[in-house]
Order: C-alpha cells, then structure tokens, then sequence
C-alpha cells in the first residue's frame, strides 16, 4: 500500500472515530434524559404522567422505525440548519445523532426497568425527592446498565457511520466503497474492515470491562 | 404512636375493586412492638404501608405521633417520614453503595454534611454489629447482615417508629431469631416503637407484645401476646395456634390408628392445655378418678414470655364408659381436645 493510501485511510479513521464520539456523546446524554423521562413518567412511576409518557413513546417508536437511510435524506433542512451544510463529516453526525437518540432512550428505559421497584420504594419511606431519586438511586443502581447501552449504541453508530460515509460523510466507509469496492482494490476494502472490526472490539472490551467495575452484584 | 382510624384501601376501579383493607383500627402504643399477623394476601403488607403512605388509603385516616399522615402534602409527608422507619423481607439495600454509604444514604437526603454522617453512622455500625463489614457491598453479605444494615439505615433518621414489612421471612431460623433479638435491643434500648407483620406465630411469640390477627382486610382479633396465645378468641385465631404448636404424630402410631372407634377400643386424643390446666397434674387425676391408663405418646411445651403453653398426644386405656366420662372432663374444663384416631 502506498503512503498516499495510508495517509488516507488514516484520515478516514480520525473522521470515524470524530463522528462516532460526537454523536455517541450527544445521543448518549440525550438519550439518557429521554429514556429516563419514559421511565419516570410511566404510569405507576415516581412522576407518572401519562400524556407526556405516550408522547415520548410515541416519538421513541417512531424515531426507531425510521430506517437510516431515509431519515439521512429526511432531516436534511435540518441538517442544513445546524451545520450550515449537507455533506461532509459535520454533516453526516446530525442524522447519526437523531438515529441513536431514541435507540439510546429505549435501551435505558430497559436498564432502569432492571432496579428493583422495593429500591424506589425504600428511597420514598425515606423522603426522597424525585430528583433525589434519579440521581441517587436511579442513575447509579443502574450504572452497569447505562454503560452496556451506551457501548451498545457506539458500536452501532461505528458501522452506521460507514452508512453514512457513504453518502459523502467521509470516514472509513467512504474510503472503502469508492476505492474497495469501486476501483476493486480488495486490500483497502480488507484494511478499512479490519479497522472497523478493531473499533467496534475495542469499543466493546472497555465498555465490558467498564460494565464490570460499575457492578458490584 | 401510631393510630389507624377506619383504614380501608381498596385497589382497582370502582365497580370490581379489591377490598385490601375494611375499616381497619389499630392502635400501636409508643415503646411497643405490636405485630399483625395473617395468612398471605390477607392484607398486610396494604395495611403496614399505608402507615406511610407507600399506599394512598382509599379513606380514613393514619395518625403517626398525632399527625394525621393522609392530609399532608408533598413535601410536608417527606419530612414526616424521616420520623418512619422502614425494612423490607429483601432488603431493598442500594447495590452500587458500601454498607457505610447505605447507611448513609437517608443522612445525605437530609442534607447532613459528612463529619455528621459519620457521628451518626459509627455507633449504628457498633448496634448492628457490622463495623468490621462497613466498606463491603451487599453482594459480598449475607441475607442476615443485608437486614442489619437495613435496620441500621432506617435507624439512621433516628425515627420514631419503625416498620417492618415481613423482616425475617428470606432468613433462616437461627438468623431470624438474631435480627428478632437486635429488633429487642432497639425496641428497649431506644424505645422505639415497632410496627411488624408476618406470618410466622414465631415471631409474634419472640417479640411481640401485642398482636393483632388479619383477614380479608379485616383486624379480626387484637389482644396482649399471651391471652392470644393461650386461649385466641377466634377460630382463626386458633387455627394459627393450632398450626404453631403443630407436631406431626410419629408414623408408628398413624399406622395403628384407625378412625373407626367400634373395631379399636381406645381413643388417642390430642389436647392443647395452657397455664390454667397445666397438663400433668390433669393427666394423673383422670388416671385416677376413671382408673384409665393413660400414656403421653408425644407432648411439646412452649414458653410464651412467661406463659405456659403445651400440647399433648395421649392414649387412654380402660372401660369405655369411664374414657366417655375423662373425655367429658377434659371438655367441661375448657380444654381444646380432639379425637385423632383409635387403637386397639
Ligand atoms: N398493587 C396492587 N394492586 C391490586 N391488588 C393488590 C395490590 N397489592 C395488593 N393487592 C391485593 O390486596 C390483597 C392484600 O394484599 P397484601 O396486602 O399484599 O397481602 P399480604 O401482605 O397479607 O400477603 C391481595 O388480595 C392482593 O392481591
Ligand atoms: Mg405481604
């Protein structure tokens, strides 16, 4: 391979990696809060509300069933309108960013479903708040779970980004369509592969082994 | 300490609604430990947790130290509940906290700063005997040491009353009685009021002073440990002591008994006795009087803080006119006796 192809292959990681961490980041925050509202205001629950319950959930699901690709073409005014452009790296992390909001959401609802409710219903004998709830018990009895979710979702979000990269987003799977598979350069493909494989372990070995220092089960 | 005024909670929409708990008064006097007793499903784990709320009480009214609880609001019944203690049958203990920071957790809802916490939690730890455990987490502790640090946190808002919702029945007997026994130490010591339920008589017996028994949501008798013990006033009542004191007849007799008196003469007879008719003098004088020969096959006295109750399994041999008229003694005594079976 040529130090060019390097150079480039190189580049296309740095920009996987930019828009992987970004969107995993900010989905990862604000997912946390949605998925922590779907739970809350669940009927039964701690704030239970149930007109903003079915809307979130509503939302949720259908932000979910929104295949990639089309939301990718969807939302572009509104990419327009937070990053000035449609193409590009920038450009690619806004539908990555919405993509995996509601799937972060959903898979934390499924961690805190995990806390065992006589959890909730010691901290309320005690006279906790909500708020002291969420940040006492909610969050941190169901860190392991938080952690799986989050790794979970930057593990989909690295092989989305390559979806995305095809669309003129840059990153590794930019690099391995048009020189991979078009120009028919079976090493390259092999190398941006393999790039991508060795992301998504590395990914998920921290996050396991994160995972197993938040439990202490 | 605690009052209970015509509590009913009912659960479900209106037109088939569960009855939980009907009209329900019960008075828990300060420094006691009164215990409510009832099969499962009775109603107990409604009525204990509607003492703070946990449960909403579709009407009447709960009286905590003279607050009535179901007229506060939001705010005003968190502050009433730092004055509540509770402990659960699983614990219920914060998994991502040592047992130190478990303890500390209703300080720290509080706002108390950390030297506080500490003043508050150390001689918690020595009460409860975990001081050594204080920087474990509760996978690493046993069912028994879970529930001490249970009751160490629910001490730690140094609360009025404490509740405890079927405390010991995850825990095996021998661990049972050492949490019954810290449940002591702390009801004198601290003079803290106790307001338990169960289903086991065994821990009625061990520590409460009062008890009162549950069914379908009704309170169906309430009395002093002893008078329940010794003479319960309902069949209910009796049925529980009747399983407390249960022994199961050794399979030697079962095989000879027989329930058809006209083939086997003699009658074997189960007879539940008490304080008033202690049973041996009895069983001497019935020999005597009606000539009968009378063996004990199998007998289980208990000590009911400082109350004697037994139950006996005897067979009576001798002329069936003078077992007629032993068995009518035994009845116009009062004594709670039942035919088993015949032998021969
Ligand atoms: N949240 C609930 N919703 C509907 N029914 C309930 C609920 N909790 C308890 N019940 C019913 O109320 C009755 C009493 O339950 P409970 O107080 O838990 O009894 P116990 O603790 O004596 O076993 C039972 O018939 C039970 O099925
Ligand atoms: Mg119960």
């Amino acid at each position: 391979m040529s130090t060019d192809m390097m150079a480039l292959i190189g580049h296309a990681t740095l920009q996987t990696l930019y828009m992987v961490l970004i969107s995993g980041i900010i989905s990862g925050v604000l997912g946390l809060a949605l998925g922590l509202a779907l739970y809350v205001t669940r009927p039964g629950q701690i704030l239970a509300y149930r007109p903003a319950f079915l809307v979130t959930s509503a939302v949720v699901n259908i932000g979910r069933s929104i295949p990639f690709i089309i939301l990718m073409v969807a939302i572009v005014p509104f990419t327009r309108l937070v990053v000035g452009t449609s193409i590009g790296t920038n450009a690619a992390m806004v539908p990555l960013t919405i993509a995996a909001i509601p799937f972060v959401a959903r898979l934390i609802e499924g961690a805190l479903n995990e806390i065992s409710p006589g959890l909730i219903e010691a901290a309320q004998a005690m006279g906790a708040t909500p708020k002291q709830i969420v940040t006492k018990v909610l969050i941190p009895e169901a860190r392991g779970g938080i952690i799986t979710s989050i790794t979970i979702t930057i593990v989909t979000l690295i092989s989305y980004s390559a979806m995305a990269g095809a669309v003129g987003g840059g990153g590794l799977g930019d690099v391995g369509i048009r020189y991979g598979y078009n120009r028919f350069e079976p090493l390259i493909m092999l190398v941006t592969v393999a790039i991508l494989v060795i992301m998504v372990q590395g990914v998920q070995m921290l996050g396991d082994s994160m995972v197993k220092r938040a439990n202490h089960k | 300490m605690i009052q209970l005024e015509q509590l009913s909670k009912f659960y479900g929409s209106d037109h088939d609604a569960i009855c939980a708990l009907n009209n329900v008064d019960l008075t828990v006097p300060k420094g006691s430990i009164t215990g409510v007793i009832g099969v499962s499903g009775a109603g107990k784990s409604t009525l204990i947790r509607c003492v703070n709320m946990l449960e909403r009480p579709s009407s009447g009214r709960v009286l905590v130290d003279g607050q009535d609880l179901t007229q506060l609001d939001a705010p005003a019944l968190r502050k009433a509940r730092h004055d509540i203690g509770m402990i659960f049958q699983h614990f219920n203990l914060l998994d991502s906290r040592t047992v130190y920071q478990n303890i500390a957790f209703p300080l720290e809802l509080m706002g108390f700063d950390k030297n506080a916490m500490k003043e508050r939690i150390t001689p918690l730890l020595e009460l409860t005997g975990l001081s050594d455990k204080k920087d474990r987490y509760p996978s690493a502790l046993s069912g028994g040491q879970k529930q001490r640090v249970a009751i160490a946190r629910a001490l730690a808002s140094r609360p009025k009353v404490l509740l405890c919702d079927e405390a010991t029945s995850a825990l095996d007997p021998q661990t049972t009685s050492s949490i019954l026994e810290l449940l002591r130490e702390i009801n004198q010591e601290l003079g803290l009021t106790i307001l338990l339920i169960t289903h086991e008589m065994e821990v009625v017996k061990s520590i409460c002073d009062s008890v009162a028994l549950i069914s379908g949501g009704e309170l169906v008798e309430t009395s002093k440990v002893g008078p329940f013990f010794t003479a319960p006033s309902t069949k209910l009542g009796r049925e529980f002591l009747e399983e407390f004191l249960r022994i199961d007849p050794p399979k030697s007799l079962l095989d000879r008994l027989s329930s058809d008196g006209s083939d086997k003469p003699y009658p074997v007879i189960r007879i539940i006795f008490n304080d008033e008719n202690v049973a041996s003098p009895l069983i001497s004088q019935l020999a005597r009087s009606f000539e009968l020969d009378i063996s004990i096959l199998q007998a289980k006295i208990e000590d009911i803080q400082g109350h004697t109750l037994g139950l006996m399994i005897a067979e009576f041999r001798g002329n069936a006119a003078h077992i007629e008229k032993a068995l009518a003694r035994l009845s116009d005594m009062q004594l709670s006796t039942e035919v088993l079976g015949y032998v021969d």
